[in-house]
């Protein structure tokens, strides 16, 4: 096996331009996904008029100063912003493809939230493709979604304290100026000492009663408001229960899956092309004569899967060298490599059993890794169950998606951990060298 | 007898490719393999070679004895000469693989072009490659399958002359497959002629010529033949086969 190795090292060797574009090309298609996947699209530009006049965007709220000027700079954080002065501008940026939206906050915004004349209202105008509306009409819903819910936050915080005030007393800030307030502990106290004081038959005890009696139902009635009014500011909370799949970040997902992605290229087309080449150069059945056809598949995959594991384990370290892998995992790292590289090599070498020649060889692997790698991603819910049913059959069936969940156990600590895909993969490499075999039987004597 | 073959017959599905074959070679003794398209010629030669299996019958002996020069050279073409023969000496296991690489250098002329990759060499010099490979385990029975069929004449005559060489000094055995019956004739000691995988005629081309001649002596109009017309081979085996329902 070791004068097969070096033979074909030396044809690898002298054949860079294959070389170059088997290791190039892949990684290429890996980091175009991993970019994909982990970095969004570019923030929408939107034309900005604010109409409320300059240093009145400040609004009192139950004495508290809120600064609408606040909003839009957050506003800022998520778009692109084109300011403009006046309506018409707006409009022509959108229009002349400048920008996605224009938004528009009317002059009397302010007036209506401190007025509470209703609503405050703020205008978009739309255009672009479907794809850019809906992209930049959820960017804006979301940001409006946040600015309603700091406000919101806001008048329930003065409510709450007001409602505290109206229990308790102290001073209030109204319209009309500043007061304090008895609250209505004080006031129950005061009427039951006057009670106390009164005779049985005094005229005054019956009135006196009815606000003994209201001030008892108003604080009871206050102690169920303040929960009330929490909950209104904040109707539904997430708890989150992960029940399958990996909890990693995306951004560090995409680093595993655009290895996996490479790793599973240079496997499938080296060891698919390596073995093809023998029969294109006629040499297979000289070959076969002195070793074994399974000793024969035996290398390609070794050699594949040494060359792949190489090429996915100097994609870590390089995107090591640049974001932050836990290097300490680095023996698993070798270990999901390998273990998806032996995988990925012998459903090349069962590839390339079929093919008499490097080309078709090479057309096949790609005809089937593009499609693999994609079906991998294909997320619960995205298609019908008996749909997503027969696709979890097709990625176990085939080593890409236990290669991917092999490498994100490694570098990014995802569950299940790497035991099992290792396994998995080791299952489907004597699988496929199998079939190899049986198809080198087949179709190759 | 330095090999037989026995009743060998070989099957793909349905159709038989070779029924019953029997016969033997000599050592220094130079076979010809002829017969029409889809004959078993090549399938005889890959039994032979060890490549397929019979499903009935035996060859003598075993594959890793008999060297095999299969039709295209099966040699790689991103190597060298010398790397190419140095890696089937190891793969065979040869004792001394640099000096037997040297030796077939030396033997096949291709000392000079030992550094080049095959890929730069002429489809003659390729097959004398693809020889040396079948030669560098000293085999004492050889098989050529269509050596001379991408060569030109040049070429043909030195691969030939060659082969001769080998078989007389070395003592060789060397069953070639060909097309060109004239090469038969002309370098072969015995010819075995195969059509739909059943032996027809095995002896010397002379013998061929005789048998032919035997049985009939007219044209297919019905004329007797001329004495050229007798004694070219080509026209002796065409004949012979239509004789023979083929």
């Amino acid at each position: 096996m070791r004068w097969l190795l070096v033979k074909d090292l030396q044809i690898l060797r002298r054949s860079k331009l294959l070389v170059a574009l088997l290791v190039l090309y892949p990684i290429a298609i890996a980091l175009l996904i991993g970019l994909a996947l982990s970095k969004g699209p570019d923030k929408p530009k939107v034309a900005f008029l604010n109409e409320v006049p300059v240093g009145q965007t400040v609004t009192n709220i139950g004495g508290k100063d809120v600064d609408f000027a606040g909003y839009a700079e957050q506003f800022f954080d998520a778009i692109d912003p084109v300011v403009v002065h006046s309506r018409q501008q707006a409009r022509d940026k959108v229009e002349d493809g400048e920008a996605l939206a224009a938004l528009i906050i009317p002059a009397n915004t302010v007036d209506r939230l401190n007025g509470g004349l209703g609503q405050a209202q703020v205008e978009v105008i739309y255009n672009g493709d479907a794809l850019k509306q809906s992209f930049v009409q959820s960017t804006i819903d979301a940001e409006l979604a946040r600015a309603n819910a700091k406000l919101s936050d806001t008048i329930r915080d003065v409510a709450l304290q007001d409602l505290r005030v109206l229990q308790d007393g102290g001073p209030i800030t109204t319209p009309l100026g500043s007061e304090s307030l008895l609250g209505l502990h004080r006031a129950k106290q005061l009427v039951q000492q006057a009670l106390a004081q009164l005779p049985e038959d005094h005229p005054a005890r019956p009135g006196l009663e009815q606000v003994d009696n209201f001030a008892n139902q108003a604080l009871i009635g206050l102690e169920f408001a303040t929960p009330a009014l929490k909950a209104v500011s904040r109707p539904i909370t997430v708890k989150r229960t992960l029940l399958e799949g990996s909890r990693t970040p995306l951004d560090d997902f995409a680093v595993a899956l655009a290895i996996a992605v490479s790793l599973l290229f240079v496997a499938v087309l080296l060891a698919s092309g390596v073995l093809a080449l023998e029969r294109e150069e006629q040499a297979y059945g000289r070959l076969v004569r002195v070793v074994s056809p399974a000793l024969l598949l035996l290398e390609k995959i070794l050699l594949a899967a040494a060359c792949s594991a190489l090429v996915a384990l100097v994609m870590v370290c390089g995107i090591g060298a640049f974001t932050g892998v836990d290097w300490s995992r680095a023996g698993q790292w070798v270990i999901a490599a390998a273990a998806g590289g032996l995988g990925c090599s012998a459903l090349g070498v069962a590839i390339g059993a079929v093919a008499r020649e490097v080309r078709a060889a090479s057309l096949l692997g790609l005809m089937l890794a593009l499609p693999l790698a994609f079906l991998a991603l294909v997320p619960s819910g995205a298609v019908a169950p008996g749909l997503y049913g027969v696709i979890r059959v097709v990625n176990a069936a085939f080593p890409f998606k236990p290669t991917l969940d092999a490498l994100d156990a490694a570098i990014n600590a995802a569950s299940p951990g790497l035991l099992w895909p290792a396994l998995h993969l080791v299952g489907l490499t004597l699988a496929y060298g199998a079939l190899a075999r049986l198809a080198l039987r087949r179709f190759a004597a | 007898m330095i090999t037989e073959a026995r009743g060998v017959t070989k099957r793909f599905g349905a159709r038989v490719a070779l029924r019953g074959v029997s016969f033997g070679v000599s050592p220094g003794e130079k076979l010809a393999i002829i017969g029409p398209n889809g004959a078993g010629k090549t399938t005889l030669l890959s039994i032979l070679a060890g490549i397929l299996r019979p499903d009935e019958g035996e060859v003598s002996r075993p594959p890793r004895e008999i060297g095999w020069v299969p039709q295209q050279p099966a040699v790689y073409r991103k190597l060298s000469v010398r790397e190419n023969l140095r890696l089937f000496a190891r793969l065979e296991k040869v004792g001394d693989p640099d000096a037997v690489v040297e030796r077939m250098l030396e033997q096949t002329g291709l000392g000079d072009r030992a550094g080049d990759e095959l890929g730069t060499l002429s489809g003659g010099n390729r097959q004398r490659v693809n020889i040396a490979v079948g030669l560098l385990a000293d085999p004492p029975v050889l098989l050529l399958d269509e050596p001379s069929s991408s060569l030109d004449p040049r070429q043909r005559e030195r691969l030939w002359a060659f082969v001769d060489d080998l078989a007389r000094r070395q003592g060789t055995a060397v069953i070639f497959t060909t097309h060109n019956v004239a090469e038969a004739d002309r370098w072969a000691d015995r010819v075995l002629v195969l059509a739909d995988g059943e032996v027809l005629f095995d002896g010397t081309p002379d013998g061929l010529r005789r048998a032919e001649r035997s049985t009939d002596d007219t044209d297919e109009g019905g004329l007797r033949r001329s004495n050229e017309e007798r004694t070219d081979f080509e026209g002796a085996f065409v004949r012979f086969l239509r004789e023979q329902g083929h």
